[in-house]
């Protein structure tokens, strides 16, 4: 929209893992304001996961798959995308960039990131006399090779790696698939040399062999077999091997041609300084495996994100002073099937380490690290890489280990507490979902928070997935030294509002408050808190079911819209199918719609249903509508389904009708709100089938024409078997006792509490004294308020034909000058 | 579109009426190949934001509103609406000036940010 284009240009050579994520980088950084940024890359793709290669060669993935970048979203994103095009040099006086037809493109900022190529080693009779491979010959780097690879191996019986390395046993693995004997041929005395030692190494190759690739140790290629394609291998000690094709696969080298050609330093790779910056201009830098940094060139993907962030900090004047410090390389792998962890050095190198070691060769099992002043400094771990993520932190942390060796290597109960947190380095990362670290914690108890509950809410540490949530607590403790806060509001049913939940319900009923904003007008001061509202909305709903005043702006999306949002902002659409019983009718009309709209992923999920991933928010009415099926509350905080296994009319051990009790069951309490999402499921039998006893309430059926009624089972972030609430004789009474629980549930249970944490707090003894025999006098009551919500339910989905509020389902509103 | 409606400082534009937004809720709004979030607050306070969440992109439009913050859908940065400031997480939200006049029309000023656009104005 500005008159004048005052943008300045910026052109990046290379459109690899490294090229194309700087690009991310810059963009994310507002830097498409500042730049008009034009790419060359010289393969005729977008930009792929070029570590995903082996997939595709063994054809697990399809090259679509592997799209980081696919072509479009250059265009999205005002990128121009030279494909297909090769930049052949670089003229500095002028700026400009030239193609191999000449064509020149002028910069003010260049961005260098040409990767590497495959490094041919000087093997006679590897290329032909006009200088192309011989036929049979290829190497392994781009999707090209992959397809050139895997055409030549049709009717070809044997196939040599040459390289033992990682990317040579990927090769491996790749060729094993094309059902081919495969040979890997290596100079070196042991496998994956840069990574393992050679107790390592023997034991991979041991692992090799089962898995059917042939390896040979100390053989040095000399010449490449046969006229005018390939037949085989003959090595320096004069002995041959025949093959039909070879992938070669000896290292790689950094493309710093186009660097050099121009006058900028190169060794290595093209040479840059902690802003990967050339030091002899200003204006051109370098990332990924072409460049060189303090001596290192890297070879692997993680540090060239760590290069790529700095890069943009610094080219978008985001953070000027961003510097990138190099690597610490920490990789963990899988060959062939074999999990592999390699940090740091391989060897001890000075005469006080100390090398910790254990290894197991028949289970494939090797563990060793080496250890310098009490820190980590190298690593091996090579079948049971279990300790790797904690190693790879205190690696990369440089943090002190805890004395008890043992524990390094193998889980031996928990870490004793107190000594890690003192020693525990402040930038050791607590909260891996949201990237919080120990410094971060101390540093907001020093501010003055001084309870888990403010410290979590200040930093978002253990607000993720919740593993870490005890670990906050515990530093939080420890960083106070005994001067921690009780925080009254741990005890409030929602923040925003000062009452526990019993407190809150009363005051409902009291004023009767009949809407979220009634209920933040007297009893919260008029303050409205948005992440109190969800919570209020539930409950509200749960005691005056019919008579409840909705107010949309209450509810979380996913309930706004009746489907689960996604990562990109699409949503999910997962329709009723109770018990896990479809039909072909209904699969069809699955099938169409998953047409129709270009549904990107249809996906069976772990609840015996069927998932459209990815459907745009404004098709959801049309999709509900051409689907013609009820929700199945994929979305909610309420019962979501009801799981069944085949039961008593076809499995041969049925002892109930494990499928009619999951329909009846579904037809029920379909919709229902609730503190937490409930997942149901019935078993014919007590195999389990549906795994109804680790359900938030399932009805299991055994001898006698009997049901198990489990509550509070849980197979999820927690694993937990549900407690028996009674033992009934009907299908009649499993959804009256199920009913009655539910309810007690939804009046008592805390928002986002499932029934397993719910089951806990009270203990089972009391809730099926008040549930089962009625201690309180409330099963009346109960059964009756469950059936006052069940006649409330309204399939939501209906709101396809009436939407709710003004551009409900609108993901954006286009408006024109 | 024309240039004269383009001062060099700002250009105000109508962008849609009040009651497109449901009260406590934001939508997306895209303006000029801009994407800009316009909520209308429960109190009637019209405020409007870049679309994007900052950290991943997730769409403002879908988080919740209490006051003048908003929580973002995907993984619960917060925001305030009235100053653009992060109260939860790393960068804050660009904000666009918002009137509303008598007849419930919203307009927002869209102010040329690009980078050196002062320098060569004249
Ligand atoms: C689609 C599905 C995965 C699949 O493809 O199989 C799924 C997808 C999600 N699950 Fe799940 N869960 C799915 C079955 C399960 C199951 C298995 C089951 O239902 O039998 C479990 C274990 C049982 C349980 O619920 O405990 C499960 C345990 C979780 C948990 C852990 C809950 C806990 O407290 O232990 C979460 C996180 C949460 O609730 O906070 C979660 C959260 C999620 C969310 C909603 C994350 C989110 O908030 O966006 C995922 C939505 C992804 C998306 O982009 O749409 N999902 N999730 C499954 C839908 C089942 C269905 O038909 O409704
Ligand atoms: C089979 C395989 C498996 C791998 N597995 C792993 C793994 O498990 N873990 C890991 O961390 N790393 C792995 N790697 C390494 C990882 O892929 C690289 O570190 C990463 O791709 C480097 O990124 P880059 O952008 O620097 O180079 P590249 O991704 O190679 O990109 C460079 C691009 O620039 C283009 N180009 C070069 N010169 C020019 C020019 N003059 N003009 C225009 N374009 C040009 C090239 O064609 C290429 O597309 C693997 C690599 C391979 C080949
Ligand atoms: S679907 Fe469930 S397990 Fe998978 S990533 Fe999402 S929340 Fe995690
Ligand atoms: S995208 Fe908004 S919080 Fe992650």
């Amino acid at each position: 929209m500005s008159v004048q284009n005052t943008k300045q240009k910026l052109v990046v050579i290379g459109n690899g893992m490294a090229g194309a994520r700087t690009v991310e980088e810059i963009l994310s950084r507002g830097g498409g304001e500042q730049y008009d940024i034009t790419m060359f890359g010289e393969e005729p793709y977008g930009n792929y996961n070029r570590i995903m290669l082996s997939s595709v060669l063994e054809g697990s993935s399809q090259a679509d798959d592997i799209y980081l970048n696919p072509l479009d979203w250059y265009e999205r994103n005002n990128v121009t995308l030279h494909t297909g095009k090769r930049a052949a040099g670089i003229l500095r006086r002028a700026k400009q960039v030239f193609d191999e037809d000449g064509k020149a493109e002028t910069y003010d900022k260049l961005i260098i990131a040409t990767g590497s190529r495959a490094f041919i080693p000087a093997i006679e009779g590897v290329k032909m006399l006009g200088g192309g491979f011989k036929p049979g010959v290829f190497v392994f780097r781009t999707l090209d090779d992959c397809r050139w690879i895997s055409e030549y191996t049709a009717g070809k019986k044997s196939a040599a790696v040459i390289g033992g390395g990682l990317l040579g046993l990927e090769a491996a693995r790749g060729l094993q698939k094309f059902g081919l004997d495969v040979h890997i041929v290596h100079r070196g005395s042991h496998l994956m040399g840069m990574q393992l030692d050679p107790g390592a190494g023997a034991i991979l190759k041991t692992d090799m062999e089962k898995l059917g690739v042939r390896v040979h140790l100390k053989k040095d290629t000399r010449t490449i077999l046969g006229e005018d394609r390939v037949l085989g291998l003959r090595f320096s000690d004069d002995t041959t091997l025949e093959c039909d094709m070879i992938v070669l696969s000896a290292g790689i080298t950094p493309n710093w041609e186009i660097a050099a050609g121009c006058g900028l330093t190169t060794q290595r790779g093209i040479v840059v300084d902690d802003q990967m910056r050339s030091p002899d201009d200003r204006d051109i830098y370098a990332v990924g495996e072409c460049a060189e940094h303090r001596g290192e060139v890297y070879g692997l993907v993680a540090p060239l994100w760590e290069q790529a962030k700095v890069l943009a900090d610094h080219i978008t004047g985001r953070n000027p002073k961003a510097a990138y410090h190099g690597s610490k390389v920490a990789t963990k792998l899988k060959v062939m099937g074999v999990e592999v962890a390699s940090m740091g050095i391989i060897e001890p190198e000075q005469p006080e380490d100390e090398v910790v070691q254990f290894s197991e060769p028949k289970k494939g099992t090797y563990k060793k690290l080496i250890i310098r002043e009490g820190r980590l400094v190298g690593a091996i771990l090579l079948g049971d890489i279990g300790k790797a993520p904690y190693l790879m932190q205190a690696f990369d942390r440089n943090t002190p280990l805890p004395e008890e060796r043992l524990r390094l290597l193998f889980d031996i109960g928990d870490p004793p507490k107190q000594i890690t947190f003192t020693e525990m380095s402040a930038d050791t990362q607590v909260c891996n979902c949201n990237g919080v670290s120990k410094g971060a914690i101390v540093a907001c108890v020093n501010a003055g928070k001084r309870s888990p509950k403010a410290v979590m809410d200040s930093t978002r540490a253990g607000m993720g997935c919740g593993s870490c949530k005890s670990m906050v607590k515990d530093i939080v403790e420890w960083a106070c030294g005994g001067d921690l806060e009780e925080d009254p509001s741990v005890h409030y049913f929602v923040p925003g509002v000062p009452l526990s939940k019993p407190d809150l319900i009363h005051a409902i009923r009291q004023h009767n408050l009949k809407s979220v904003s009634a209920v933040f007008h007297y009893l919260a001061g008029g303050k409205e808190d948005a992440l109190s509202k969800p919570g209020l909305a539930s409950l509200l709903k749960t005691l005056w079911k019919a008579e409840y005043e909705d107010e949309r702006d209450a509810r979380f999306i996913n309930d706004r819209v009746h489907a689960n949002i996604q990562k990109d902002g699409t949503f999910s659409v997962i329709p009723q199918i109770a018990g896990g019983i479809t039909n072909p009718a209904q699969l069809r009309r699955i099938a169409d719609v998953a047409e129709k709209y270009k549904v990107p992923l249809v996906k069976l999920t772990g609840g015996q249903r069927i998932d459209l991933v990815g459907v745009k928010k404004e098709d959801l009415p049309s999709v509900w509508r051409d689907l013609d099926m009820p929700s199945g509350y994929a979305y909610g905080k309420s019962y979501r389904t009801c799981k069944s296994c085949i039961g008593s009319d076809y499995c041969r051990f049925g002892l109930g009708d494990s499928i009619s009790l999951a329909l009846r069951i579904e037809d029920r309490f379909k919709g229902l709100d609730s503190p937490h999402k409930m997942k149901l499921a019935t078993a014919g039998c007590p195999r389990n089938c549906s795994e109804a006893m680790v359900k938030d309430v399932g009805a299991v059926a055994v001898e006698g024409g009997k049901w198990e009624i489990y509550v509070g089972g849980a197979a999820g972030a927690s694993v937990r078997k549900g407690d028996i609430l009674c033992v009934v004789d009907s299908e009649n009474d499993v959804l009256k006792f199920m009913g009655r629980f539910i309810q007690y549930y939804r009046e008592n249970g805390k928002y986002l509490e499932r029934t397993y944490g719910f089951i806990e707090r009270l203990g089972i003894a009391k809730v099926r004294a008040v549930v089962v025999d009625d201690s309180e006098g409330i099963a009346e009551r109960l059964d009756q308020d469950m059936a006052e919500s069940v006649a409330a339910y309204r399939d939501p989905w209906k709101e396809a034909y009436m939407p709710a509020t003004a551009n409900q389902f609108a993901s954006m509103l286009q408006v024109l000058p | 579109m024309t240039d004269t409606a383009m001062t060099d400082t700002a250009m105000e534009l109508r962008v849609a009426r009040l009651d497109a937004i449901p009260p406590g809720e934001g939508r997306t709004f895209g303006v000029l190949g801009e994407k800009l979030a316009i909520f209308r607050t429960r109190e009637g306070r019209v405020l409007a934001v870049q679309a994007e969440c900052p950290h991943r992109g997730g769409p403002l439009a879908d988080g919740l509103v209490g006051g003048t913050t908003v929580i973002c859908p995907l993984h619960g940065w917060k925001f305030d609406l009235s100053t653009g400031d992060a109260i939860m997480g790393d960068c804050g939200l660009r904000k666009y000036p918002v009137r509303v006049d008598t007849e419930g029309h919203i307009f927002i000023s869209f102010e040329d940010a690009a980078p050196g656009a002062a320098a060569t104005s004249d």
